[in-house]
């Protein structure tokens, strides 16, 4: 057995978790040096949890070993079970054990730092931090998990007055800290500590609660963001460099996903988390653009896969629909035949498509479709008006041309695929619906569209079945 | 409702007003379909492909058109060469006729088919407005027109369409003039181009650049101030100033010198069609030349040509079909059929066939209801929010994308950073902690090679991204461990650091474990 490490022998080990956690996230630049990555980063956690346990001041007891052996069990089961198309939900709700801990922490440590007299205002800082942190990504993530999941709601909630509630208490959040901070025994501090963890519990409840449920990636991805932020500042109080360094990385990759999400479309952060979108239209009836009046014509699977037969180039624009109709294999299905009738097919990724960033990627990866003809927007756009056929399956806005042109149209500047330059635009959705934005969609009514209604699920077996036949 | 189709009667029509495709989509909507027996010979389509798509085939054709509530046909009724009879007294009294009419130039018939009570749509009178465009017969045949026109060409010159080097030597491509680019006019320009020629293109609607241009044509400019947009509120050429022609012919002149094969499309609603090639400038045009009239009908747009033939002026071949629908009429019926079917389906809901008045489609082509005249209709008092008919060629208006900005990182860092070192220099005052600075240093640091390495992360991986965050965040269990491992520390703190560290697993656990699930998944 290994002596015991001092807590500066131990700063090695944390520093070398720390960069095989930087070199982890570096793995997934591309698809090729991912799983190399995941490893790195699997590493890494081992050898900061075994440096853990040789701590000098660390007791190897039946809880320690029992709380790592039951959550590892647990979240080992969670990952072999979820299927792809809850990937959104299995994320949040992990968004919000780690929010869980930092807070559990900073309580936990609190009490500790007091009865040991090493006690101060810096310490005092971190631990409300952290546990104001925390708390706001634990029950905003269970909100988030909730709506994702459908057993909440996806509309928001929209208290009046709420932006004023939000301030309250974040002002009671920043004046509980007064008290706190000057408080004589642990048992008066953690009275105001835990009133703090309270109203910051019903702040993280409350702001994903005005979020509506198609905006979900982003708070998704703010949420991971928070949970870094959270975990950095436990790391400040336990003067961990690999919690640190983890935090920052975390942080920073959750704000840039948030920031790659809000571009994509059109909207800044603000927007996205205060404005409660897609309400607006609730009163009024959607401007619907001009020219988006009209007629759409509709098309069968037969004829469908007739053009599709005929075309040499086809693209396939998943949404969100293709997701609940888990669709993802038959559409699988669809390109292996057109490839094998030499026919190119490619797929067309909407940042925003899906209910996480890289959703659609995932789901199209495990219905087996090659990876490298999945392209990202910029890199597919410009071939648009190359292409014979493009088959939009279960997305709306984000083929919605009206984004370009319509200077009135809600989500007018939000870069969208341009569907409608190619020569005909298969349209898979169930019916008339606006979509999440609540705009008219003039594509629909474009002369090369063509509507295909019905389930995704159910069409595109049709068309597949077609296919074979034909 | 039974719909029938009988056999074009005037001399040399190929076409019929449904295909077995388009009968079948008929008794989809709920129609019942009569055809002619040999109505389809012309186009290639025989009595047993129309029965098989369920149509009965009636041989008698006086039986077909009393037997029909609604009869389709291509042309206007006249009096059938075989027995003398006029169409119009062939149709059922009240009975629905659908054909092109020509009402404005045809008074005579609308009165014949008045005293039988009829009810007519013209197909020639649909609205040009995008929502009518699927039943746009004169755009459908201008389409075949145009791309016939060119095939007429060809068949007539004596040399390539494309340009060749082979070892015999080399061949220059043909050059192409076509005058009008209406639907025709672009029809032929792709056909033309097609074949591999050389095309330019002229109209008087500046608007038709870019039409012309997206398909590899060179427009045609007059040097001429352009403050007149040739196009009518119905999205038709105008008839132009005196000026302008002089200018538009003086254009032509040089061009016929230059030019091999010449299309002309151009035509005035109701009106003769102007005459652009005159008689001097075929003459100036090179031996072998072709002019090829799409205005033969309405009296053409070349000084020589006669309607409905081919003449030879000085090596110049001058063709006035005014048949080349029917040149290819397999295709024009099928798209005349499909007109028809969509022009029905909009009539019909509920599988009952109406006219509705409130339908500005039906009610513009509505010649006669129940025998009384209802054409012209009223005008629209909106006509000015109608927007102009982008004839055939949709054009996307050319908006810059704003390109996400992925490359670029975003400018707010050195704020961000900014935020960050007054945080820090907030903490530094509040205490002399000494360990503190250095692990200022190491998270800001960890912040830049985060922002560096995540920008680098390719978007198809960003789950997996989040998933192994969520995985390596759970290195707060050492902080757990920390609490549920100190021998003497209190109870409490015990417990929840042990909550903590159990949280925390499931989160390394299930993190590492379900990225190793997605990546194993991506495959080339």
């Amino acid at each position: 057995m290994m002596t015991a490490l001092s807590a500066a022998q131990l700063a090695v080990p944390y520093l070398i978790a720390g960069v095989l956690f930087i070199m982890s996230l570096g793995g997934l630049s591309t698809q090729e040096s991912a799983r190399r990555g995941n490893l790195y980063g699997i590493i890494g956690m081992f050898i900061a949890i075994v440096a853990t346990f040789l701590h000098a001041d660390v007791d190897i007891n039946t809880l320690l070993i029992g709380s790592v052996a039951v959550g590892g069990v647990i979240g080992a089961v969670m990952a072999a079970r979820v299927v792809m198309t809850g990937m959104p939900q299995l994320v949040a709700i992990l968004h919000s054990f780690v929010g869980l801990a930092a807070v559990l922490v900073g309580i936990s440590t609190y009490i500790t730092l007091f009865a040991e007299g090493d006690f101060d205002t810096v310490h005092g800082i971190e631990v409300w931090l952290g546990v104001a942190i925390g708390a706001i990504t634990f029950t905003g993530s269970v909100i988030a998990w909730a709506k994702l999941r459908g057993s909440m709601s996806g509309t928001p909630l929209l208290l009046p007055g709420r932006h004023f509630l939000n301030l309250a208490m974040l002002l009671a959040t920043i004046g509980l800290a007064v008290p706190f901070l000057g408080a004589e025994a642990s048992a008066d501090g953690l009275i105001y500590l835990y009133i703090m963890t309270g109203v910051t519990c019903l702040m993280g409840v409350h702001l994903v609660m005005a979020i509506g449920g198609a905006d979900m990636p982003v708070v998704v991805s703010l949420l991971n963001s928070y949970s870094g932020w959270a975990a950095a500042a436990s790391g400040f109080l336990l003067s961990n460099n690999a919690l640190i360094i983890t935090g920052a990385l975390v942080g920073s990759s959750g704000a840039i996903l948030s920031y790659i999400m809000c571009e994509a479309m059109n909207r800044s952060i603000w927007n996205v988390v205060f404005g409660g979108f897609g309400t607006d239209s609730g009163g009024a009836p959607a401007p619907a653009a001009e020219g988006a009046q009209g007629e759409v014509t509709e098309i069968d699977t037969s004829s469908c896969a007739n053009e599709l037969l005929a075309a040499k180039r086809v693209i396939i624009v998943p949404g969100y629909g293709m997701a609940v109709a888990r669709a993802q294999h038959m559409v699988n299905d669809l390109t292996r035949i057109l490839r094998d009738q030499d026919i190119e097919v490619r797929y067309a990724i909407h940042p925003v498509a899906g209910r996480l960033p890289g959703h659609m990627n995932v789901l199209l990866a495990e219905a087996g479709v090659p990876y490298d003809i999945v392209l990202e927007m910029e890199e597919i756009n410009d071939d648009f008006p190359k292409t014979d056929v493009v088959l939009v399956i279960g997305a709306n806005d984000i083929v919605n041309p009206g984004a370009q042109t319509d200077t009135s149209s809600p989500i007018y500047g939000m870069p969208v695929l341009e569907a409608w330059k190619s020569g005909m635009v298969v349209i898979f959705k169930r019916g008339m619906g606006a979509g999440y934005a609540g705009v008219a969609n003039p594509l629909f009514f474009h002369e090369n569209s063509r509507m295909l209604f019905g389930n995704a699920g159910d069409t595109i077996a049709q068309l597949v079945s077609n296919l074979r036949e034909g | 409702m039974r719909v029938g189709i009988p056999t074009e009667v005037h001399p040399g029509e190929q076409r019929v007003a449904a295909t077995p495709d388009t009968v079948r989509k008929l008794i989809k909507l709920g129609f019942e379909v009569s055809i002619q027996s040999g109505a389809g010979e012309g186009a290639k389509l025989t009595d047993e492909a129309y029965s098989d798509a369920g149509a009965t085939v009636v041989s008698e054709v006086d039986a077909l058109w009393r037997d029909s509530d609604i009869v389709l046909k291509v042309r206007s009724p006249e009096t059938d060469p075989a027995d003398g009879t006029d169409e119009c007294n062939r149709l059922r009294e009240g009975g629905w006729l659908i054909s092109l009419i020509q009402p404005a130039t045809n008074g005579p018939l609308v009165e014949r088919l008045s005293t039988r009570k009829a009810t007519v749509i013209a197909l020639d009178q649909i609205p040009r407005i995008s929502r009518a465009q699927k039943m746009d017969v004169l755009s459908s045949m201008a389409n075949i027109a145009g791309y016939r026109a060119v095939i007429e060409a060809a068949n007539h010159f004596g040399s390539f369409f494309s340009g060749q080097i082979t070892a015999a030597g080399r061949t220059r491509p043909a050059q192409v003039m076509v005058i009008g680019a209406g639907v025709a006019g672009l029809a032929a320009i792709a056909a033309a181009r097609g074949l591999g020629a050389e095309v330019r293109a002229f109209d008087v609607r500046l608007a038709a650049k870019e039409q012309v241009e997206s398909l590899g044509a060179r427009f045609l400019e007059l040097e001429f101030p352009a403050d007149e947009g040739g196009e009518t509120a119905g999205g038709y050429a105008k008839i132009m100033s005196k000026e302008f022609i002089d200018a538009e012919m003086a254009l032509f002149a040089e061009q016929a010198k230059e030019v091999d094969i010449i299309i002309t499309t151009a035509l005035i609603p109701g009106k003769k069609a102007p005459v652009l090639i005159t008689k001097e400038m075929v003459d100036s045009m090179k031996r072998g030349s072709i002019v090829v009239d799409l205005a033969a009908e309405q009296g053409g747009n070349c000084g020589y040509t006669q309607p409905d033939r081919a003449i030879e002026v000085n090596g110049v071949t001058v063709l006035g079909y005014t048949d080349l629908t029917s040149r290819l009429a397999t295709q024009s019926s099928q798209l005349f059929g499909s007109n028809l079917v969509n022009l029905l389906s909009d009539m019909t809901t509920d599988g009952v066939c109406a006219i509705d008045l409130e339908d500005e489609v039906v009610r513009k082509s509505l010649v006669l209801r129940d025998g009384v005249v209802t054409w012209p209709p009223p005008p629209d008092p909106l006509k000015a929010v109608a927007p102009p008919p982008t004839d055939e060629v949709p054009k996307p208006a050319p908006v810059e994308t704003p390109a996400p900005k992925v490359d670029s990182k975003p400018s707010n860092m050195p704020s961000f950073v900014g935020a960050l070192l007054g945080l820090g220099a907030i903490y530094v005052g509040l205490g002399d902690k000494g360990d503190f600075v250095a692990q200022l240093t190491v998270f800001v640091l960890a912040c830049f090679v985060g922002w560096q390495v995540v920008w680098n992360v390719t978007a198809a991986l960003h789950t997996p991204l989040m998933s192994v965050t969520n995985a390596i965040s759970g290195i707060i269990i050492v902080g757990g461990m920390m609490q549920a491992g100190n021998a003497s520390a209190d109870q409490l703190a015990q417990i929840l650091g042990a909550v903590a560290i159990l949280v925390a697993s499931i989160n390394i656990a299930g993190g590492f474990l379900v990225t190793h699930r997605m990546l194993a998944m991506f495959r080339k």
